[in-house]
């Protein structure tokens, strides 16, 4: 038999018995529904993450600050040891954190393969205008060359002399402009109080219009340049020892830095008293517990599946044992062992084949409505924010695993048929 | 005349030990080239299984059978496939047709085991079909023709392939005396307008006796008085 007659015969075959077929292509049909949307939630989270956490910082810059000792509730206060990098000890609510001194930033520096650090300052504008009213201003600095999600323009230049910033699409229209691409370039002006209680203005650039952030709702982000300006003039008139301190230092590295190389940056920092994390590290822990979480999803799925194998096992069984005579006949005519053996193993996978395509479609489908449903509903707040994504690569993973695994359901029935001796097949009642 | 099938001290035992079943043993026989045989016997007489071990459908457990001179326990399992597909055609009482799909499909099965492209195959059918008077039925569902049309189909699916052998066991087996008669006329029709080799398994003595020579099995033996 030819591949193409294998295939249509199977086919024939597999409809013979709607009902059970039906039923077992149901069964494949829920595991693979199941397997795509939990992998299309996790993905459609983590890209979605991904994005958000990039405007924190670019993949080449360590998060540095002390390392602190803590203590554990109960065991008393910790021993005081002088830190020559530690001029402050801001207290929290619950634990002290070290703040760093500008000698802290050139201990860093000192480490091989540390390109520049720069300190990150708090700082506190007044407010921010454009054409008309003032509005309050969260404003952070900019870590490295980060390119958060925009909706028109770029991140800011951090090499930039220019005072660059970008701001949160809600501040165009406040700011007086009619639209996004209308506040690119514009100049907007930043009020801030110096540390004599002076009043003063600083004029900036908007470079770029963030899109709506989950972690970082309404924060505008400066660049080096104008953090550094803004930073001067808050700190103006307050002692050096105090003033120049900061709880968080960004350390640029070489982007072709291997993870060894990366990994002796972060011990060396440690054996001075800091730690360091690049932005993957904070990404990463909570990436773990989204995997876990997709992980038990998935195991419903291989549960599933794993049911649906058993189905497969059965239908084949009771179609080998209901075509006994008809294997035996084909035999008698001179069909080759293997060539049956095939033809119960294309059966299989035909199973597999529609079951998992019309569950990946399925899923596909109903990820489009929630989606939709989402945007308007209960993601309201998260622009940006796919809750479903279904890469090609995942889907034909699926598709080919499910596939694989009916192949492999298929076989112990495709060997039974295989081996029907055709006399005893055509003796059969 | 040259003999297309020959048997040299064929026996076949099924079984071991003290259970062992002798179900032929030591059967010398030699069919020639457009021959029209019957073989004999009553049920349990052990003819069905000459039948399948002459078809290469069984294996003996003693002694050869010789396919145009050659020992068939040499022969590939492959070409052996390809011997039953292209040379052997098969009749059955049964029928053994899948009842659910169209006569056409039933007759070109053969066709499609041997790769033949789809053209070729309904042609082919269609000319095996009109052979048998049937043209009018190849669309039609296997399932709904009666005893002796499906026979007449399965005599279309072993021709097909234009067999120098037909084997048929026990063709009129399930049909009554008149449709049996048109059967049997068919065969001995194919026998000796297309030199095709006929061997009938029968226990029908009328039947047995139209043939040119009779096979009796007796107890697993080839019995005296015939001639091999």
């Amino acid at each position: 038999m030819k591949l193409s007659d294998l295939l249509s015969t199977a086919s024939a075959n597999m409809w013979r018995s709607k009902g059970r077929t039906f039923l077992t292509i149901v069964a494949i049909f829920i595991g693979a529904m199941t397997i795509t949307l939990t992998n299309g939630i996790g993905t459609g989270i983590k890209s979605y993450l991904n994005r958000q956490v990039k405007s924190f910082g670019a993949p080449n810059v360590l998060l540095v600050t002390l390392t602190n000792k803590q203590t554990s509730p109960g065991s008393g206060p910790a021993k005081y040891t002088y830190n020559p990098n530690a001029t402050v000890s801001a207290s929290g609510l619950h634990n002290k954190q070290l703040l760093m001194s500008s000698k802290g930033l050139a201990v860093i520096k000192s480490i091989p393969n540390i390109t520049s650090v720069v300190a990150a300052h708090s700082l506190s504008p007044d407010y921010i205008t454009g054409k008309g009213d003032k509005y309050q201003l969260s404003l952070a600095q900019q870590i490295g060359d980060a390119a958060p999600d925009m909706v028109v323009g770029q991140g800011v230049n951090a090499n930039s002399t220019q005072n660059q910033l970008t701001i949160p699409v809600s501040y165009v229209q406040p700011l007086g402009y009619g639209s996004n691409r209308a506040i690119i370039g514009a100049h907007v002006t930043i009020g801030i109080t110096s540390g004599q209680g002076v009043r003063k203005t600083v004029v900036a650039t908007v470079v770029g219009v963030q899109q709506k952030n989950l972690i970082s709702q309404s924060v505008a982000y400066a660049n080096n340049a104008l953090a550094g300006q803004l930073y001067s003039i808050q700190t103006a008139g307050i002692p050096a020892a105090r003033a120049n301190t900061f709880l968080t230092a960004y350390a640029t590295f070489p982007k072709n830095l291997t993870t060894t190389q990366l990994d002796t940056i972060k011990s060396k920092l440690k054996a001075k008293g800091f730690t360091a994390k690049t932005i993957q590290d904070q990404e990463s822990t909570i990436f773990t517990a989204i995997n876990a979480i997709i992980i038990v999803f998935d195991m419903f799925g291989a549960i599933a599946l794993l049911a649906a194998s058993f189905g497969i096992i059965n239908t084949l069984y009771m179609s080998v044992q209901e075509r006994t005579k008809e294997i035996g006949l084909m035999k008698a005519l001179g069909m080759s062992r293997h060539k049956v053996y095939a033809l119960f193993s294309i059966e299989a996978v035909l199973l597999g084949f529609w079951g998992s395509v019309l569950g990946v479609g399925f899923a596909a489908l109903v990820g489009k409505a929630i989606n939709a449903i989402a945007v308007h509903g209960f993601l309201k707040g998260f622009p940006g924010l796919t809750l479903l994504t279904f890469p090609p690569r995942t889907i034909a993973i699926v598709v080919i695993g499910i596939m694989l695994i009916a192949f492999l359901a298929g076989t112990l029935p495709a060997l039974r048929a295989s081996r029907k001796d055709p006399i005893e097949a055509l003796r059969y009642e | 005349m040259s003999a297309v099938i020959a048997t040299e001290h064929l026996s076949k035992t099924y079984g071991k030990g003290e259970a062992a079943f002798s179900a032929l043993s030591d059967i010398n026989l030699s069919i020639n080239s457009g021959e029209l045989i019957a073989i004999v016997g009553k049920s349990g007489s052990g003819k069905s299984t000459l039948m399948h071990m002459l078809a290469l459908l069984d294996r003996p457990s003693q002694g050869n059978i010789l396919v145009d001179g050659t020992d068939a326990a040499r022969i590939r399992s492959r070409q052996v496939d390809g011997l039953r597909n292209k040379r052997y055609g098969f009749v059955f009482q049964q029928f053994f047709l899948n009842e659910t799909d169209t006569v056409l499909n039933n007759v070109i099965l053969p066709l499609k085991i041997a790769k033949i492209n789809r053209k070729e195959r309904t042609t082919r059918g269609l000319a095996a079909l009109k052979s048998v008077e049937l043209s009018e039925k190849a669309a039609a569902k296997a399932g709904t023709l009666s005893g002796g049309q499906k026979q007449r189909v399965c005599i279309a699916r072993a021709l097909i392939n234009k067999p120098s052998v037909i084997f048929a066991d026990e063709p009129t087996g399930n049909l009554d005396s008149h449709t049996g008669k048109t059967i049997e006329d068919l065969l001995f029709r194919l026998n000796k307008e297309q030199g095709i080799t006929v061997i009938i398994v029968t226990h029908d003595k009328e039947l047995a006796g139209r043939c040119h020579r009779q096979l009796h099995i007796k107890d697993g033996k080839l019995s005296e008085g015939s001639d091999v």
